[in-house]
């Protein structure tokens, strides 16, 4: 059967195969956004309601004699004068509720006046029609531990300090380490490399308590400082980068009479923007999703709390009003998406830089 | 990165190495040994000296009881002996032991860790596939997501009620009574986890499949040629080659895994409901110090860890010799 069929009808049925299964695999994958979405669109009564969409609405109504009633799905065969094999099920408005019996108008059709059909209203089901409620995202916005702007803000702000000390230091370590050779290097590189697998709670204690001492406990400084001596994982980029860049550059400015911050400033930096965006953008995205820091570190400075200490806050107070904690997580996340979508080519290549096998 | 650990851990330097230095030599040293000061400067006070704290520590009694440190004495062992009979580490009759639940965890977990985004790596390499930057791209993106939205997220998600996850099974035909209540059930409550973490799948997926691309084409065209099968080829050509990258994952999984807190900090609220499936053993250090603040049988605590993901880093890279396999180095 094989033989019947061209390569090229195989290969495409094989793209359509691949590809579907990719698509499908997507869709599941990002499907909690979708649910982040509607959920915060929600009113709380439609989340805690029995057979309501998934999507955010609201069950249908409408205004009859100056009332607004409540639309159900009625099936006509049990109508008054209605043919009883009669399938069809109407959205009828519901004027008399009552346990055997209900009264109904046709919303359609007012002219026809009120009919009784022999159904329980509690029984029937109601039409929902689509209707988002944006009044989650201001709840959210006013309520959120802290007003959201000062906590974006200081989100940046910590974001943007610790930025600056990992971009200095990181670079001069990265240098030092691919460019110059001398006895011990290598052995501390291990040690640099070999830092990453340290459990972090085996520091922990000692520099909380010197912190305390000398009175940087509820202050950014013990989070801002300790970016300014590097750390393994930027170090190591930087430095697999340096080191794929020819050193004939470093040699002829040498020649020239340039001193190693010079070629560093002059030579290597501006061959080394790949390499030094992708340490950014990881920062960022880092310093946004930083928790357990400055959970404990500002734990008594509410004003200074970035938004992911907020936010977990916020779900202790509303955790049991799901569209708000959705709406509020939104609001959080729009900002590192942002700059996904703006800067994915340098998530990408830093991890092709790191390249694990150099 | 891992593979460099290996190569360079026999060249520690020797005394005669620094004597035998030119002038030239010694002013390249001054030059870089000044580039690296502030880590050098970095790693000594911000790990080494705390390390080194934490373990004197452990000897001590050291306690905070209402805001104020206790003096501190010399307790000998007693702290190690403390946790070698720890009910909250090791299990009894009430507790799984936290150090227990760690490892069950990291059972379930890590099979996922390493096959999930290896799939996903695949699939995105597939030479079939249309589109394949807007797909790996996707597939990253999650990763981004800041771990409080994303934990809050998936929660939502999982909830055994309102949740999309339930809501699935249910339409897949599942009964409404036996649909899992996830992370308030015991059975449940470690899928819930790792499925809360499947969107840091991201940089493991993207890891892997600079891997996959790194495998030279013409092995898969000697593999045809041989006749293997799609299965072989993976098993013989593939895995061998990216075998590295595994490799690499591998450990930074499993060390991450020894550490695994901040989801049941935040979901269980830290308190290991339900029945202390959640109390992690990191989860019980932390708590230790910040909560009980003892900061003695903390720092016990943070040692034992340190020198448990150590001995098993350091088999980890003892059994590298039989499995990873480097280009251009004879396997022995």
């Amino acid at each position: 059967m094989k033989k019947s069929l061209s390569p090229k009808f195989l290969k495409g049925v094989n793209i359509v195969f691949v590809t579907s299964l990719a698509i499908a695999l997507l869709v599941i994958f990002l499907a909690p956004f979708l649910f982040m979405v509607f959920t915060s669109l929600k009113t709380q009564g439609q989340i805690s309601q029995l057979g309501a969409p998934i999507w955010p609405a609201k069950p249908t109504s409408f205004e009859y004699n100056g009332k607004n009633i409540e639309v159900y799905k009625v099936p006509m065969s049990a109508c008054a004068g209605a043919d009883p094999n009669d399938t069809t099920i109407k959205n009828l408005g519901i004027a008399k509720k009552g346990r055997q019996e209900s009264t109904f108008v046709d919303p359609a059709n007012i002219a026809a006046g009120e009919f009784k059909c022999k159904v329980s209203w509690r029984a029937l089901e109601r039409p929902w029609k689509f209707s988002p409620t944006w009044d989650n995202y201001k709840q959210a916005w006013n309520t959120i531990p802290g007003t959201f702007p000062k906590l974006m803000w200081n989100t940046t702000f910590y974001a943007i300090m610790t930025e600056i000390g990992v971009l200095i230091s990181c670079t001069l370590v990265a240098y030092g380490f691919a460019r110059f050779r001398f006895p011990g290097r290598d052995f501390l590189f291990i040690i640099l490399i070999a830092t990453i697998f340290l459990p972090g709670a085996v520091t922990i204690v000692p520099t909380y308590t010197f912190y305390q001492k000398i009175g940087w406990l509820g202050t950014w400084l013990p989070l801002i400082v300790p970016t300014f001596f590097a750390n393994a994982y930027d170090v190591f980029l930087l430095r697999q980068y340096f080191m794929t860049l020819p050193r004939e550059l470093d040699e002829a400015a040498m020649i020239d009479g340039a001193g190693p911050l010079t070629v560093l400033w002059r030579v290597i930096i501006p061959q080394s923007y790949p390499a030094l965006m992708a340490v950014t953008v990881f920062h960022i995205v880092y310093a946004w999703n930083d928790y357990f820091g400055p959970l404990i570190f500002l734990s008594t400075a509410r004003d200074k709390w970035p938004i992911s200490v907020a936010l977990s806050t916020f779900n202790g107070i509303y955790g049991q009003q799901p569209q708000l904690i959705q709406a509020a997580s939104l609001m959080t996340l729009l900002a590192p998406l942002l700059l996904f979508v703006l800067a994915q080519r340098f998530f990408v290549q830093g991890i092709v830089i790191t390249g694990v096998e150099k | 990165m891992l593979e460099e650990l290996n190569k360079s851990a026999a060249k520690l330097p020797s005394l005669s190495s620094f004597r035998s230095l030119t002038q030239l030599g010694r002013r390249e040293m001054k030059l870089g040994l000044l580039f690296l000061s502030p880590w050098i400067f970095g790693f000594l006070v911000f790990t080494l000296l705390p390390m080194l704290a934490t373990l004197f520590f452990s000897f001590l009694n050291l306690k905070i009881t209402d805001g104020i440190l206790s003096k501190p004495d010399f307790a000998g062992l007693a702290n190690y002996q403390k946790l070698f009979n720890d009910p909250s580490v090791w299990s009894n009759s009430t507790s799984p032991g936290s150090f227990w639940v760690t490892v069950k965890f990291g059972l379930i977990a890590l099979p996922v860790g390493i096959f999930l985004p290896l799939a996903i790596a695949v699939l995105m390499n597939n030479k079939h596939l249309k589109m394949p930057m807007f797909f790996r791209s996707m597939f990253y993106m999650p990763y981004i997501v800041p771990f409080v939205a994303a934990i809050f997220l998936w929660g939502g998600m999982l909830n055994p009620e309102s949740g999309w996850i339930n809501r699935a099974l249910i339409f897949l035909g599942m009964a409404k009574e036996n649909v899992p209540t996830w992370a308030n059930d015991v059975q449940w409550v470690y899928p819930a986890y790792v499925i809360m973490g499947i969107w840091g799948i991201g940089n493991a997926m993207l890891i892997m499949l600079s891997g996959l691309q790194g495998v030279p084409t013409e092995l898969y065209d000697a593999a045809k040629v041989d006749g293997a099968t799609g299965w072989q080829t993976f098993w013989k050509v593939t895995f061998p080659m990216i075998s590295p990258v595994i490799f690499y994952n591998l450990v930074l999984s499993i060390v991450g895994l020894f550490q695994y807190f901040l989801v049941p900090l935040v979901v269980n609220s830290g308190t290991g409901r339900p029945g202390g499936a959640t109390y992690f053993y990191n989860l019980y250090l932390y708590k230790t110090f910040f909560t009980y603040q003892d900061m003695a049988y903390g720092s016990t605590l943070a040692w034992f860890l340190f020198v448990i993901i150590l001995v098993v880093t350091i088999t980890l890279f003892g059994t590298a010799k039989y499995w990873v396999y480097y280009a251009g180095e004879a396997r022995s």
